[in-house]
């Protein structure tokens, strides 16, 4: 059975068909990427599976729940968790604070008892403080849990975005741009990193990149997308000799 | 460990030494400065609370007066005195509910701010929807038709005669207690996790949703906890300053409210506190400069309203130097002030001068 399933979702801005008749199925614990080129959609689809943005017209279907237009955070509550392509930390918080709202959502005490520090409460507390110390760990962030979130150096503060989404526990994670803005060594370190949190966190992982080198390195699928279609799907090698994706993002060659 | 409990027991000791110097103060002050010390307090409740929703949470709103109304106005009706009623409502008779109920201070306040909150959830529920200066705006309105709503419900809130003869039950133990409760529980709510959700909503709300954070839930949350306290507030002006009318809850009490959280600090409990009693204290020091003074030989005619001229460019100072309040985000705490006045000292001793007593700014909040 897929974990993750969009059947013929559309989504209009206006005039614009931004995202159209889009469908795909990702199975559990599969790696797939989504390539295209500028404005081609795919970050809106993301936003449709995230319920930021509600589909004009087909359905998504996660872990044989319909989330058609569902709220943002019950989605995140179901299992679904997200990165974003201009990294959106909150910078009020330390690191560890960051990853500690994404263990909110699981919290049962209410709020008086939070207040009043009740038993219930501090034992909570402390379990989600002992949990985001051993992400952390695992990510090797640990040693900058009180700085500063806005203060890491660019690949960390990727790092960090990814491990507030792990905080939530989530079965599919979609990742927006991971490389962008990241030089060499740090794209080659996250190319190690994804196939490696893929594993550890028992994830599915869909991702949206740029970088034709990391997407082509470790994705075993690729959907190519252009104008809010599909054009392309398939193994990296399929896709890297489609005449059609070749066209999308070079154009037309004319001959004189 | 060591150093936690030492914490402990310094705030232990601070407290019993501010209820000390209350003690004091209630007994020996004149009702002038004693006036004075209960409006700092009603003041940082107020700030308090504004900073719950606006510094924590980033939802700026602007209804502050109106839920001060609420408070006010219910304790003022529940703790007058039968005979008084009749003597204020002379236009119109009172409703008879309301007629013949007095009770004591601490229920009559209490079920102040429960109403507060209440209408405070009410009006949070749709207008928390939305964003920005919209929000501000909505608030505001909703602020005023509350006021209005007290100018026109003649039966029950005397209209613009207001009420006279509320009995002065605030002293410095009900308005400096109710003061740090209210920042005890601001600041062990913006501590826990419920106060990091808040935070995430004030930094970056797409990515609190995404990451499961209910956006309403928690808007309403700090907006109702803030209502309740501003309500209490409002009970504790009600029966400190004896008179109110629909006229004191005009939009300049929210503007004043705002002016003293930004001079403290967003995010900072402490700016608030402090900021209030400057605000207050101030207010009270700058009132010569409204009746006619000379300078040398320039005689200056008093002017009505100059204090807040002298306080709005002070405010503009602040703001300048201090771009983000006098405190930023930072909070008093004991590690804070040994780190501080060992730095000191460690100056002072190099060149060979005493270093001073510490001194201990009592109207603290206590750190866990």
């Amino acid at each position: 059975m897929s974990l993750l399933r969009l059947d013929g979702v559309t989504k209009c801005f206006g005039g614009l068909t931004a995202v159209n008749n889009f469908s795909t199925e990702l199975a559990p614990g599969e790696l797939c990427a989504l390539i295209g080129p500028n404005g081609s959609g795919k970050t809106t689809i993301f936003n449709l599976i995230t319920g930021i943005y509600t589909p004009t017209a087909g359905r998504i279907t996660f872990n044989g729940t319909d989330i058609t237009g569902k709220r943002p955070d019950i989605i995140a509550s179901l299992g679904v968790a997200r990165t974003f392509q201009n990294i959106r930390l909150f910078n009020g918080l330390d690191v560890l604070g960051n990853v500690l709202v994404g263990h909110h959502l699981r919290l049962r005490s209410d709020p008086f008892s939070a207040i009043l520090r009740a038993p219930n409460y501090a034992r909570e507390e402390k379990e989600m403080r002992q949990e985001a110390m051993e992400l952390l760990g695992a990510l090797s962030l640990d040693h900058l849990a009180h700085e500063d979130a806005t203060s890491l150096p660019y690949g960390q503060q990727r790092k960090l975005e990814i491990a507030r989404a792990l905080a939530t526990r989530p079965r599919l994670l979609l990742l927006d741009e991971p490389a962008a803005g990241m030089n060499p060594g740090e794209s080659e370190e996250l190319m190690r990193f994804i196939p490696h949190i893929l594993d550890a966190f028992d994830l599915t992982i869909f991702l949206i990149e740029h970088q034709m080198r990391v997407v082509m390195g470790i994705c075993p699928r690729i959907i190519a997308i252009d104008h809010g279609e599909t054009i392309a799907e398939g193994p990296p090698e399929a896709i890297q000799n489609n005449p059609r994706v070749i066209e999308a993002y070079l154009g037309v060659g004319e001959y004189a | 460990m060591m150093k936690i409990t030492r914490n402990r027991i310094l705030t232990l000791i601070t407290l019993v030494v501010f209820a000390g110097f209350l003690a004091y103060s209630q007994a020996t002050f004149n009702p002038y400065i004693l006036r004075i010390m209960n409006l700092c307090a009603i003041f940082t409740i107020f700030a308090v609370t504004f900073n719950l929703v606006y510094g924590y949470t980033g939802q700026f709103s602007l209804g502050h007066a109106g839920f001060a109304a609420v408070g006010a106005y219910t304790a003022a009706l529940l703790t007058m005195t039968p005979v008084q009623k009749e003597l204020n409502f002379f236009l119109e008779p009172i409703v008879p509910v309301l007629a013949n109920v007095q009770w004591p201070f601490l229920p009559a306040m209490l079920l102040g701010g429960v109403l507060a909150a209440v209408v405070g959830f009410l009006i949070g529920w749709p207008a928390l929807r939305l964003r920005g200066d919209y929000l501000a705006i909505a608030t505001l309105g909703f602020g005023e038709i509350i006021r209005v709503l007290f100018v026109n419900m003649q039966r029950v809130t005397n209209g613009s005669l207001g009420l006279k003869g509320i009995p002065e039950y605030t002293n410095v133990y009900w308005s400096w207690g109710l003061a740090l409760v209210t920042i005890f529980v601001t600041k062990r709510l913006v501590d826990s996790s419920y106060g990091r959700a808040l935070k995430a909503i004030r930094d970056d709300e797409v990515a609190a949703e995404a990451l499961g954070v209910k956006l309403s839930y928690h808007k309403i949350l700090a907006f109702t906890l803030s209502s309740f306290f501003v309500g209490i507030a409002g009970a504790l002006l009600a029966n400190l300053i004896s008179t109110i009318d629909p006229k004191v809850f005009l939009f300049f009490l929210t503007y004043q409210v705002v002016g003293i959280t930004v001079m403290g600090g967003m995010s900072s409990l402490t700016g608030s506190t402090v900021s209030a009693c400057l605000y207050t204290v101030f207010l009270e020091a700058l009132r010569p400069v409204e009746s006619p003074f000379s300078i040398g030989p320039l005689r200056v005619p008093g002017v009505p309203g100059m204090r807040m001229v002298i306080f709005s460019a002070l405010l503009l100072l602040v703001i300048l130097f201090y771009r983000r309040g006098l405190f930023g985000q930072a909070e008093f705490s004991w590690d804070w002030f040994f780190e501080k006045t060992s730095a000191l000292r460690a100056r002072l001793g190099r060149t060979g001068k005493t270093a001073p007593a510490p001194s201990i700014e009592s109207e603290e909040e206590e750190r866990p």
